[in-house]
């Protein structure tokens, strides 16, 4: 593999890595814990995985590092409430006329497709694409994990160019946003439109080069979110604590466990917003822990003490089986441990957190990573 | 998605005793029966169950009702301490008349599991453009699927998450739908239109057009089961159309036995939630019923055993339930819950379900032990019974943990099979109560039903293994001791949470009470609440959930 990022180079034959069934399945698992909460289940997502390849489709993975400079990449994403997802069940025919819309609106073909978010469903999204226009999925994304808007990208924190989007929704609608100010301006006109054809629609964010992918994205993260779901498969295979063997591989850290005793959330302007409360168990029993979710879990307070926030992974996982809870799946009485994942570098700088801090939830906290800040 | 809060109060404290009660639970294997009088089982029988079913209730009963059978005359399939009888009311007739007869059934769980007695059904989905590549039954195992899975028709329609319609109904659509699905000969359909929890009238439109085009076609809405998740509301929607001619025919039968052995009492049906609900509006939901029999076991052997908080293991001929007891009552799956391997979601309690009971099959070479089971037919197939079938019973009687029909017919059975089938069995068991504890501490645990004798004394992770009296009919005991619950589920506009839950608290309390509740018992079970986002005034969609002991006549 060629890993002299940056420099110009003819279109290469690279070498793509065919993605087998079971790994599928693996990266629905690894994506949902990488979720934090949000980006959706995996689930239905999966489950049209399952439908293309038993339908002969193979998906193919292809290293960020071959990616030509002037390669061009779709990042795709399904936009809206993980709640409307639920009804109206993602289809891969609408992200990949979001892909295809794209292509004909910018009069160029696409080198491969990827995903501007690992967390959740969206991990699966550019699999789905991949499979009905015969393209690979680049092994990146552009958070790390999932946030629920659009300038909380590695690419909006390196500045890049935001527009165009193109946006399709199951009737025969489609949006294309030409131009927006600025990162917060795509995010408004498009959930905008998001909202009106019921929270949930298929997108294509601004194409990004080769050059850009390799310099701006956050690189290999759909094969750690496969390595990630194996953990877990492997640990109920061998009946070991899952999330114990969670924080093994991804260097984790345990923040609580406990039972659910309370939940209450919001559907406002297309987000899923709420709290959740956690009564301790074990070594936690009389301590409390609460939850505040946009989307996905941001802020986490034991004792009513700030104890973690975004962008540190927040994952709340079932206690027995390991399984990832989702915001929309919390319930009470559900035996849960609240586990922090160490988040890519680039969130961690002062403009990645303008962008992905705890202030841009709303909230008045410096970040503090739970992990011991690098540079400090 | 629903808020949810603990309860208020609980609906399973003390309250006045009920009068006279019989509680009966068909099983895959047998039939029993208690009668109660103040919360008392002064009488309790147990008998096969029969093909027709009919039969065994209506012996049941009819041991029940009459003194020379009274206390325990006939416990066939006895397991070593499971029927005990308290000595008869002293006189030949009751103490007073029976004011309720509650009836728990596996059968319709069984009937997935074992994949029998069920309807084709065909599927009409309501939401067309949306979800178009996910079809019904696409997560059904193939084998079941083949069975159910009619003609599905997927059609334009549905609403968004705030209300507006999705697209108009294609009710031209639904008629053609109709009109084939009376041609093919479809005698069940399930419903399920995109966003129905939230407005109903596709599926209610549906509803019209089918059964104007197809009289006398059994129909399930979505809507009626459930809760917000399209395919798993879906699923469980299915499954109810499967089993729906299954619990006409099967009620009718337990009314029936009840006429036959003379009882005049209201017949309740119990629930997954461990209340009961009138068998006529009972048997148009057979999905409700799907673990009545396990949570019956459990709130029984928290009845009998006087424990609040402990694991239940509930052997019975068929099929063990491991479950888990919280102040008294099943601790509530809270999310999908598989039944036959479809992802369902709705209101169940959290239970591990294991192909292991008395009738399970044992075969050699290579070993295994179940999920096959003689069911109903143990005392003819059983070995022990001069049967053909060699049963986990039959190995129980070789290995001397139950004296049972003739030894001497399995006293040529190797020592090694015995001794392999038994560590499988307890393998087994030690892995479901495994699975089933969420707390690293010891736990009792409560072992009922009639193949009880299949759990051993000492397990990893259990404090203790309690036997409690009447145990092999603690099923038919938590059945008896059932309440009535009153459910609502609206749309408030208008109101504060607060007080949108207090409305529907009091609208849910009046149905409790119009359905039998003693209002002076109903206590709060469950609430959830919905803020439905951009309708008019504030709209939030409640459910309110509340049971009680039935009023005294």
């Amino acid at each position: 593999m060629r890993r002299n990022a940056g420099r110009i180079t003819y279109a290469p034959m690279a070498p793509l890595r065919p993605v087998s069934a079971a790994e599928i399945e693996s990266l629905a698992i690894g994506a949902w814990i990488l979720g934090t909460g949000g980006g959706g289940s995996p689930y239905l997502a999966l489950l049209n995985m399952r439908t293309l390849y038993r339908h002969g489709a193979r998906v193919s993975l292809l290293d960020p590092l071959d990616l030509a400079d002037d390669d061009l990449v779709a990042v795709v994403s399904n936009m809206g409430a993980p709640l409307v997802g639920q009804e109206r069940l993602t289809d891969p025919r609408t992200i990949a006329r979001a892909v295809e819309m794209m292509e004909e609106y910018i009069g160029r073909r696409f080198r491969a497709i990827m995903a501007v978010e690992i967390g959740g469903g969206n991990a699966l999204q550019p699999f789905m694409a991949a499979a009905l226009l015969d393209r690979p999925v680049v092994d990146a994304d552009a958070m790390g994990r999932a946030f629920p808007e659009a300038q909380m990208t590695s690419f909006a924190i390196h500045d890049l160019q935001m527009y165009p989007l193109t946006l399709a929704d199951v009737r025969d609608n489609a949006v294309i946003v030409a131009r927006a100010a600025s990162w917060k301006w795509m995010e408004r006109l498009s959930r905008k439109a998001c909202v009106e054809v019921g929270s949930v629609a298929a997108t294509c964010k601004a194409p990004r080069t080769g050059k850009e992918v390799k310099a701006c994205g956050i690189l290999h993260t759909t094969s750690k979110a496969i390595r990630l779901g194996e953990t877990v498969q492997a640990a109920r295979r061998a009946h070991r604590d899952p999330i114990e063997a969670v924080l093994e591989v991804e260097r984790g850290l345990l923040l609580f466990r406990g039972k659910i005793r309370d939940v209450a959330r919001r559907t406002t302007e297309g987000f899923l917003r709420g709290s959740a409360t956690v009564d301790g168990l074990d070594e936690f029993r009389g301590r409390t822990f609460d939850l505040a979710f946009q989307n996905e879990f941001a802020v986490g307070w034991l004792d009513g003490v700030p104890r973690v926030t975004t962008p540190d992974l927040i994952c709340v996982m079932d206690t027995v089986s390991g399984e990832a809870i989702g915001t929309e799946t919390l319930r009470y009485g559900q035996r849960v441990s609240v586990v922090a994942l160490p988040a890519p570098p680039v969130l961690l700088t002062p403009k990645g957190l303008e962008h992905v801090g705890p202030r841009a939830f709303g909230y008045d906290l410096d970040f503090h990573t739970v992990f011991g800040a690098p540079g400090a | 998605m629903p808020r949810r809060r603990p309860p208020t109060s609980g609906g399973g404290r003390a309250a006045p005793a009920p009068a006279t009660r019989i509680g009966v639970d068909v099983g895959g294997t047998n039939t029993d029966a208690v009668l109660l009088e103040n919360r008392r089982v002064v009488r309790a029988v147990k008998t096969p169950t029969t093909p027709d079913v009919t039969t065994g209730v209506a012996r049941a009963l009819r041991m029940l009702m009459t003194s020379e059978s009274a206390g325990l005359a006939a416990p066939v399939a006895e397991a070593r301490g499971s029927v005990e009888g308290r000595p008869p009311t002293s006189r030949a007739g009751l103490a007073a008349p029976v004011t309720a007869v509650m009836i728990g059934t596996t059968h319709f769980t069984n009937a997935v599991v074992q994949r029998r007695d069920l309807t084709p059904v065909a599927a009409i989905r309501i939401g067309l453009p949306a979800s178009a590549s996910l079809e019904p039954f696409v997560d059904w195992p193939d084998d079941l699927g083949a069975i159910v899975r009619g003609e599905v028709f997927m059609l334009e329609g549905g609403h968004e998450y705030d209300g507006r319609p999705l697209v108009p109904l294609d009710t031209a659509g639904v008629r053609a739908a109709a009109r084939r699905i009376r041609a093919a000969g479809y005698t069940s359909v399930g419903v399920a239109a995109v966003f129905s929890p939230l407005n109903p009238s596709c599926e209610e439109q549906a509803a019209e057009i089918l059964r104007d085009e197809c009289p006398g076609v059994a129909i399930t809405l979505s809507h009626q089961l459930g809760r917000l998740g399209l395919l798993e509301r879906e699923n469980a929607t299915l499954l109810n159309a499967a089993l729906v001619h299954l619990a006409g025919k099967t009620t009718r039968a337990f009314a029936d036995a009840l006429r036959a052995s003379g009882v005049v009492a209201p017949l309740y049906l119990t629930q997954n939630d461990g209340t009961v609900t009138l068998a006529e509006a009972a048997e148009r939901f057979p999905v409700y019923s799907f673990a009545s029999g396990p949570t019956n076991s459990m709130r029984g052997a928290a009845f009998l055993s006087g424990r609040r908080d402990a694991l239940v293991v509930d052997v019975g001929g068929t099929t063990t339930d491991v479950g888990s007891l919280r102040h008294g009552f099943p601790r509530e799956a809270n999310s999908v819950v598989e039944v036959g391997g479809v992802r369902t979601l709705f209101r169940m309690p959290d239970l591990l379900s294991l192909g292991l009971g008395g009738g399970s099959l044992v075969r050699d070479e290579p070993l295994s032990v179940g999920p096959q089971s003689v069911g109903y037919r143990l005392l003819e197939r059983a070995r022990v019974f001069g049967g053909p079938d060699l049963t986990a019973t039959d190995v129980a009687v070789a290995a001397g943990l139950l004296d049972l029909g003739d030894r001497s017919r399995v006293a040529g059975l190797p020592a090694s099979l015995v001794t392999e089938a038994l560590a499988r069995m307890r393998a087994m068991l030690e892995d479901g109560v495994d699975r089933m504890k969420t707390d690293a501490r010891d736990e009792p645990l409560i072992a009922v039903g009639g193949g009880c004798f299949l759990v051993p004394e000492r397990l990893p992770g259990v404090s203790e293994v309690l036997h409690v009296p009447h145990q092999a009919v603690a099923n038919a005991v938590g059945a008896a001791i059932a309440q009535v619950s009153g459910e609502v589920d609206q749309v408030f506009q208008g109101l504060g949470r607060e007080e949108a839950i207090a409305r529907a608290r009091r609208l849910a309390e009046e149905q409790a009470a119009r359905a039998g509740a003693d209002p002076a018992t109903l206590g709060v079970v469950e609430v959830e609440d919905l803020p439905i986002a951009y309708l008019p005034g504030n709209s939030l969609r409640v459910r309110v959930r509340v049971v009680g002991d039935i009023a005294r006549a």
